[in-house]
């Protein structure tokens, strides 16, 4: 069983649902990623999503960007990203981490290259926005030779017989996009997301989250009713955005916030437990 | 060219979109749904005799094609060398090949009740052109274009406001080409329902590498004819300026199995392949995965995508369509390039010699020819696709020596 496995049955087991931060690695600068990784899951998160800097992040809003344009500043690449990862996991072997990123980095290293590194370096799963299953064929094998969940992306715009080829290939969770759009946009309509959500959950029985557009505590507790994880991203960065140049201010700013969602979403599952 | 030999090349690409290992569809997924429904359209279109009755009228009328072969006599004679014929995509509406792909686009997109078209550009050019037939066709015009861009091509900016169209600065990344891509990519994402984004080369996700290059290739079909009519003969050798790749690959994919005519694809060389300042991703670069395809990149070592350089902005861009890797593999077509400085003496050359002043793209084709004309020797023919004219240009080259307009 994979670490996102194990945790997804240890949430369902104590009645909870996921809770997954996205931060892009080196944002805003390489020395204080890993130690904003750990203040995250202090401050409740259960799964990591950590970005790869890539110079043309097409399906990411302005604030990723911004995110990624910052790491580049300082020359982050994919294997610096695996570094901190391995740096991580020295006090952490229990959080799931999952990269997301794009297909060009992985692609200059070789897929297999790749996949062995990220094992090695305690990567549980990975979400490459631009690689949908049909181009995915040995990239997929190579994860999968690795012990890596495919991590995939379904939309609003997803037709039925397409969603269940990507439930096929899926392990670990889906991550089901909430609105048409990129990331960090603002109109979200919770009750048609949790219509899809609901029909995800009666094709699949592996679990799905939710993301793009969740920026408050009280959107992610909603959210945390239909969903079996809820992504918060472009929120969590804008902080870091607003303190760049004081990057031990942005890593307290974005883990009080990730902390605030995590009590508002506890406090639904109180509720309804 | 044994390589070639059984290759069918009206079979490609595939139905996934691939030439070889190149093309594909490599996006978000929330654009699938749209690039099938784009697919559909396109094959229910592409054969349609009312639909390419359109097509055609609008190339005859609006555009004023076939575009003239031209004998460049006097700069044949100045070479000493191979015949050159120039293809007259200069004298279309808006100037340039690019109105080509986006009349195709555009009457499709109305057929698939599409009500607003998006489009990138980088010298402007392919703005243009778009802006001008969503003003033909009572579309809602939005097109993106880097900030840097901006700047530098003021006219062009101009021209499609005065068309009609939003033209929206991109400040993100090396605010060029590539970027304003990005930032299309980003609005169809968001505004997939009604929109249809009208990409200007033979790049992106399948179906556009396909579908641009099929709206292109009356370029190739037209000098096929033209050729033999004239000449009684194909031409030995054809030569076209490749940015993104479309001008080229429109006059060389009618004449992918007549194994006797050459092809050349000339790049950006910029500053010289060697500084690394050059936008010849064929010449230099090597495979990845961007825009939706995978192609040969310029990219660093870690997979990041760096930025260009050529005097030429049509040619500033990063990536090339993806049949070009393939034909460039396969051997079947050459990519060559030629520096900022070469280019620009022909630009000169022709400008003084035929009183034809080409585009900074195109110049890159002619620099290229003189030297291939000396090469083949008298006795052979040499087309080269004039893609655009230099008009927009005058600027650029004015500026480079100290001039001020």
């Amino acid at each position: 069983m994979s670490r996102i496995e194990r945790r997804f049955q240890a949430l369902r087991a104590s009645g909870r649902k996921a809770l997954i931060p996205y931060v892009t690695a080196g944002d805003p600068h390489p020395d204080v990623t890993v130690r904003l990784m750990h203040d995250l899951v202090d401050a409740g998160a259960d799964i990591l999503e950590l970005g790869v800097p890539f110079s043309d992040p097409i399906g990411d809003g302005p604030v990723i960007q911004l995110a990624c344009e910052r790491a580049l500043k300082h020359g982050v690449g994919l294997r610096d990203v695996l570094r901190m990862v391995q740096t991580f996991r020295e006090a952490d072997q229990e959080t799931p981490v999952v990269l997301m990123g794009y297909m060009n980095p992985i692609e200059v290293m070789g897929h297999a290259a790749f996949a062995a590194a990220a094992q090695e370096a305690g990567v549980d799963g990975v979400l490459t926005v631009d690689m949908p299953p049909e181009e995915m064929d040995d990239l997929s094998q190579q994860l999968a030779d690795a012990g890596l969940d495919p991590i995939f992306l379904v939309a609003p715009t997803t037709g039925d017989a397409r969603m269940r080829l990507i439930c096929e290939h899926a392990r670990g969770f889906i991550y089901y996009v909430s609105l048409k759009g990129v990331t960090g946009s603002a109109t979200l309509d919770v009750d048609a997301v949790s219509a899809r959500v609901d029909h995800l959950h009666a094709v699949t029985g592996v679990p799905v989250g939710v993301g793009f557009g969740i920026g408050t505590p009280e959107q992610a507790a909603r959210m945390s009713r239909v969903a079996d994880a809820v992504v918060v991203g472009s929120a969590l960065v804008r902080q870091i955005e607003a303190r760049a140049e004081e990057p031990e201010a942005a890593v307290r700013a974005v883990t009080e916030m990730l902390r605030s969602m995590r009590e508002a979403m506890d406090a639904v599952q109180a509720q309804s437990a | 060219m044994s390589n070639s030999e059984a290759i069918k090349f009206d079979q490609f690409p595939n139905a996934e979109g691939h030439f070889g290992p190149y093309g594909g569809r490599f996006v978000p997924e929330t654009l699938i749904a749209a690039l099938d429904e784009l697919t559909e359209a396109y094959h229910r279109y592409r054969n349609d005799p009312d639909f390419l009755a359109e097509f055609d009228r609008d190339c005859t009328d609006f555009v004023g094609r076939p575009s003239p072969i031209y004998l460049a006599e006097r700069w044949t004679r100045k070479v000493g060398g191979a015949e050159i014929y120039l293809k007259r995509e200069d004298l279309n509406h808006t100037g340039a090949h690019k109105v080509n792909n986006t009349i195709g686009q555009a009457l499709l997109a109305t057929r698939m009740g599409k009500q607003r078209v998006i489009a990138e550009t980088g010298a402007g050019q392919h703005g243009v052109a778009t802006a001008t037939i969503a003003a033909r066709l009572g579309l809602k015009c939005v097109v993106y274009m880097g900030a840097d861009d901006i700047q530098r091509q003021a006219p062009n900016v101009y021209r499609m406001r005065l068309l009609g169209a939003e033209v929206v600065p991109v400040t993100s990344g090396t605010r060029t080409l590539k970027d304003a891509l990005n930032e299309a990519m980003r609005d169809w994402v968001t505004n997939v329902d009604d929109t249809f984004y009208i990409i200007g080369t033979v790049a992106g996700p399948h179906p556009y590498p396909m579908m641009v290059r099929d709206f292109q290739s009356i370029i190739g079909r037209e000098s096929r004819r033209q050729m033999l009519e004239r000449t009684g003969e194909l031409p030995d050798a054809l030569v076209a300026c490749v940015g993104g790749g479309s001008n080229a690959i429109g006059l060389f994919h009618p004449f992918l199995d007549d194994e006797s005519v050459s092809l050349y694809g000339v790049e950006a060389g910029g500053h010289g392949i060697e500084t690394g300042e050059h936008a010849a991703p064929l010449c230099a670069g090597k495979p990845g995965v961007l825009h939706g395809n995978r192609t040969y990149l310029m990219e660093d070592a870690n997979g990041q995508i760096v930025g260009t350089h050529s005097i030429s902005a049509g040619l500033d861009y990063p990536g090339v369509g993806p049949e070009h890797s393939w034909l460039k593999d396969i051997r079947r077509a050459n990519y060559v390039s030629v520096t900022d400085d070469e280019a620009l003496a022909a630009f000169h050359e022709l400008t003084r010699t035929e009183g034809i002043i080409p585009a900074l793209e195109s110049a890159h084709a002619l620099a290229y020819a003189s030297k291939l004309a000396a090469e083949l020797g008298p006795g052979k023919r040499i087309l080269v696709n004039l893609s655009g004219r230099g008009d927009k240009d005058i600027n650029t080259v004015a500026t480079l020596e100290g001039i001020e307009l």
